[in-house]
């Protein structure tokens, strides 16, 4: 299966994915730390994509989304952003409102503490 | 080599002539940028920065991507 075979299957197969630098548990990246460890306090179930380990993945992912950085983040299949783009939305409210417009389960109070903590 | 403040906004003037540009950062790997432009009316943020690492033609992307990390801010004028 090509690369970009196995990433249209892994962002169609899964609802949260993460391709990034390192693992949810052990990032290897500021920017990739930055959102895992988001979703992870946020108690978002995500998948997460070590592209470290497959240099093929790791060019492909930025084919396939014409995005050239690594962190990205994939919710139902589609592509939402990296780094900034996803501080952004998590410190406006915009990815609390994209979760649920998906249905993707969170933890509410932890994006609220998020907010408060970095205001 | 790491790319400096003055050749990142260069290269973004060329894509983005009236923009209001400001590029931060010393070490020429980390750096920042601030741009707020008309085309960016109505696009998300996505769109909007794909035009911006579209205007920094590769510099970003593959091994030996000079600009390791540019943090970005994009939208439209106020």
């Amino acid at each position: 299966m090509s690369a970009q075979d196995q990433i249209k299957d892994k962002v169609t197969t899964n609802d949260v994915v993460l391709f990034m630098k390192g693992t949810k548990t052990m990032p290897q990246c500021g920017f990739s730390s930055k959102v895992a460890g988001v979703l992870n306090y946020m108690g978002v179930d995500y998948a997460d994509v070590n592209v470290l380990a497959d240099e093929e993945i790791r060019q492909g992912i930025k084919e396939y989304s014409d995005w050239p950085t690594i962190p990205q983040l994939y919710v139902k299949g589609e592509f939402v952003g990296g780094c900034d783009i996803f501080t952004e939305m998590t410190l406006s409210g915009e990815l609390d409102t994209l979760l649920e417009a998906k249905g993707v389960t969170f933890d509410k109070d932890a994006a609220e503490q998020i907010r408060a903590h970095n205001s | 080599m790491p790319m400096q403040a003055h050749e990142i906004e260069a290269l973004l003037r060329k894509s983005f002539p009236n923009a209001q540009i400001k590029v931060d950062g010393d070490d020429g790997v980390h750096m920042s940028a601030v741009v707020i432009d008309e085309s960016f009316r109505g696009q998300n943020r996505v769109q909007q920065q794909r035009a911006v690492y579209a205007a920094l033609k590769g510099k970003m992307d593959g091994a030996n991507g000079e600009l390791h990390a540019l943090a970005l801010t994009t939208r439209a004028p106020d």
